[in-house]
């Protein structure tokens, strides 16, 4: 039966993470933006502790992202499986606090994502069992160069196997690792890295490893300077001649066989987009609510309110604008449960993924310039955080695909194209 | 708890009606359009697929069923999926029909939905827009005055869908500065069918315009009687339902547009291999997609019994928007031949406007 109801359970968990939001995360919004390299300990602090009394880490904050592929997953839970959409609820409710925040949420995120989605038995033990105590850990993703983005087969790291056969060594550089330093110096964690073991051969060649915090040979070069989410670490990685044990490679050992023809290991990286682009755009949205929220309210304090059921030609354009705002939005949200629900359900959904991402990332960027446009000079002034919701909302356009490649992953999906013929 | 699939009853309608869009809609489109006249027999089917058999009470030969905003907007789409003027032209006599369930007297009831049970379609119909770029079915210009026991109305409505030789109307009018409707039979003093008209689109659906000259009803012919009816509510349940029939107009034109994008070559590749094509199938989809839900949510709001207008608005805001946009595309991916009638773009763009003056016009 079609329903819109939110299970009860996730009601009150959401009560909760609003007054997270409001109460820890927007006090703390400008601080982090100013400083951009500082870390929120404060937060980060709250919500693993938070995570291992309250079992945010099982479902919610911060090992959230653990075992998000599906399948297995959601036996943890009683009742119908709400893994993926109690977890796009969260996300959209810490973005609507703050989205650099959120990023910088302790966890396994995007790297144990990999694990859990494309490992091992083995390596998942001894991967993303360091997630759920102790002290603050993160997870990190290694994929983009700076001569490779969205084309990922053009990635040049290297891995070449020693001559015993028993390690690994990692040349290369890597670039927009989100909690890059966090993960690869500052706590135990782990980064995954995304490197050929043949070079020249594209996708065939493309193998994921896990390279330990602090294993030599892995540094970080630098921190980006952005133009918003400054919360989040954003590192560049370099890799010299670091070695890692032979078992590192994600899943099975065939995969190590450079002739193989077949692109298992890309397709697990692939496979984990599926899972984490509805992740993005519930990021997105929450941002676009808070502009949205903050607009709606500032506006009402000035005696504008809203004629839903006006006829046409008597809105002003304040008040289509303020609408298509809040359709605009909405429309990205229920595509974002509903790919949710369709992971959920065990139904595939990379089409579905892709398109709510899209219309996301749009929406979010539309949303937040407009937000900042109809509050006048006052919309421009970071006294509020409208215009730092504008520069933090963008990125949900760029990363994890651009807009524009998603929109190729919905095409292709439709028409039935390799990536060979469209 | 959250879910996007239909119940197994509401699959079941919606595989009945896509197989009647498909196999037989979709051939008479075209001619029915050139014409101005589906075959009656065509009306007459489609109708007897049993579209509001669900809300009908059983004493009337229906099932009885509590009326879903949601059903309604999903067959409303299917319906479409075929042809938007046949979809209107069978759920005209729903016009007059769903309010009737949801407003009026037990005396109304009994008189007019037993007509609806019937396996040939009821001659009823309903009267609601009129003309001018500042119609508001909140204050209309069609005003009714209480006179001793009658009611007198005055004013003119336009596209009303087959009002030569309707039964009755369902006369929506302005009483004392709010909304209320009024049942007009065939004869009755003051009542005039204008000419056929003739518009833009859904040139097979045969409209009129009414006049109404001191048009001398009972009072018991108000709509509910003495408690009259909640025009907002029907203006709510019309608006998901007229957003259902956007939505199902906007998936036939990305149908067409996909299916010609991957046989139509250009510079020696299929133009769908082009990202300047494949894009704007992308978004045509995300579109459908999106308009559906803002549908299906607005939708659920209303038979959970909220106050949704503003839900509703905006889904009908979407699907108007939705139903413009990917008409228009599937008419530029088609090029020049997109713009012959003979190819069946040409005609959703033509019928795709018409939502943008369609609200009042679709209950079901």
């Amino acid at each position: 039966m079609i329903d819109f109801e939110i299970p009860a359970s996730l009601g009150k968990q959401l009560q909760i993470l609003e007054q997270v939001a409001l109460n820890v995360m927007r006090p703390a919004s400008r601080h982090f933006d100013v400083h951009e390299h500082d870390r929120p300990w404060d937060y980060i602090k709250l919500m693993w502790d938070g995570g291992n009394n309250a079992g945010h880490r099982e479902r919610a904050s911060s090992g959230d992202l653990l075992s998000m592929s599906g399948g297995e997953s959601g036996e943890k839970v009683s009742g119908p499986k709400i893994r993926n959409l109690a977890l796009m609820y969260t996300v959209e409710m810490l973005s609507y606090g703050d989205c650099g925040l959120y990023l910088s949420t302790a966890g396994g995120a995007l790297g144990a994502a990999a694990v859990e989605a494309a490992g091992t038995p083995e390596q998942r033990e001894r991967f993303l069992t360091r997630f759920k105590g102790g002290e603050p850990k993160w997870g990190a993703m290694a994929m983009t160069e700076p001569q490779a983005g969205s084309d990922t087969a053009n990635i040049r790291t290297t891995a070449k196997l020693t001559e015993d056969g028993k390690e690994w060594i990692l040349n290369g550089e890597k670039i927009f690792v989100t909690n890059g330093l966090m993960a690869a110096q500052e706590s135990p964690g782990i980064v995954v890295v995304w490197a050929t073991i043949a070079p020249g051969t594209g996708r065939a060649g493309m193998r994921a490893f896990v390279v330990e915090g602090n294993t030599p040979g892995m540094t970080v070069a630098r921190l980006e300077k952005k133009h918003g989410i400054r919360a989040s670490d954003t590192a560049a990685l370099t890799f010299a001649d670091c070695r890692i044990p032979y078992d590192n490679i994600i899943g099975s050992p065939e995969l190590a066989k450079a002739e193989g023809k077949d692109s298992k290991g890309f397709a697990g990286a692939m496979k984990t987009f599926d899972a984490t682009r509805p992740l993005v755009a519930a990021s997105a949205i929450g941002v676009g609510r808070a502009a949205l929220d903050f607009t709606k309210d500032f506006l009402f304090k000035q005696g504008v309110t809203i004629r839903y059921d006006a006829p046409p030609n008597v809105l002003t354009a304040v008040e289509r604008d303020v609408m298509r705002m809040e359709a605009q939005l909405r429309a990205a949200w229920l595509l974002t449960i509903r790919a949710a629900w369709q992971m959920d359900s065990g139904i595939s959904n990379s089409l579905e993924a892709s398109m709510c991402k899209v219309k996301a990332g749009e929406a979010v960027t539309w949303v937040t310039q407009k937000a900042v446009e109809l509050l006048g000079a006052e919309g421009y002034d970071c006294k509020l955080l409208v215009e730092k919701w504008m520069r933090d909302g963008k990125i949900n356009d760029l990363y994890e695909g651009t807009g524009q490649i998603n929109r190729l992953v919905v095409a292709r999906r439709m028409l039935g194209y390799s990536s060979k013929e469209l | 708890m959250i879910s996007f699939a239909p119940t197994e009853e509401q699959q079941a309608v919606i595989d009945t009606i896509r197989r009647f869009s498909r196999d037989k809609v979709s051939r008479a489109r075209h001619d029915a359009d050139e014409n101005n006249a589906f075959a009656p027999a065509l009306v007459q089917e489609g109708w007897r697929l049993g579209i509001v058999g669900g809300w009908l009470p059983e004493e009337f030969g229906g099932l009885g069923e509590p009326h879903s905003a949601i059903s309604a907007a999903i067959y409303a789409e299917e319906l479409a999926y075929g042809d938007l003027a046949l979809a209107l032209q069978v759920l005209t006599p729903a016009l007059f029909g769903l309010p009737m369930l949801k407003f009026g007297s037990d005396a109304q009831k009994a008189r007019w939905l037993s007509l609806l049970g019937e396996d040939k379609q009821p001659a009823l119909t309903t009267a609601f827009t009129e003309n001018g770029w500042s119609f508001d079915p909140n204050s209309m210009k069609t005003t009714a005055r209480r006179e001793g026991d009658d009611y007198i109305l005055d004013g003119v409505k336009v596209r009303v869908a087959n009002a030569e030789g309707a039964d009755a109307i369902l006369v929506y009018a302005n009483e004392n500065g709010a909304t209320q409707a009024f049942i007009v039979e065939k004869g009755t003093e003051g009542l005039q069918i204008s000419q056929r008209e003739s518009l833009m689109g859904l040139r097979a659906l045969p409209t009129y315009g009414v006049t109404l000259n001191g048009c001398r009803v009972p009072a018991t012919a108000r709509l509910g009687e003495d408690n009259g009816c909640d025009i907002r509510h029907l203006l709510n349940v019309s608006r998901v339902t007229v957003a259902g029939l956007g939505v199902g107009v906007a998936r036939i034109a990305l149908e067409h547009a996909l299916e010609y994008a991957k046989q139509r070559q250009a510079f020696g590749k299929f133009i769908a291999q082009f990202q300047s094509i494949a894009f704007m199938l992308a978004e045509m989809q995300m579109e459908v997609d999106s308009a559906r839900l803002m549908t299906w949510e607005a939708a659920w709001n209303l038979d959970k019994g909220n106050e949704a207008t503003r839900e509703c608005v905006l889904g009908f805001n979407y699907a108007n928007d939705t139903v413009m946009t990917v008409a228009d595309r599937a008419v530029q991916i088609w090029g020049g031949h997109g713009y012959i009638r003979e190819n069946p773009v040409e005609q959703l763009l033509r019928n795709a406007r018409a939502f943008a003056s369609l609200t009042g016009a679709a209950m079901l």
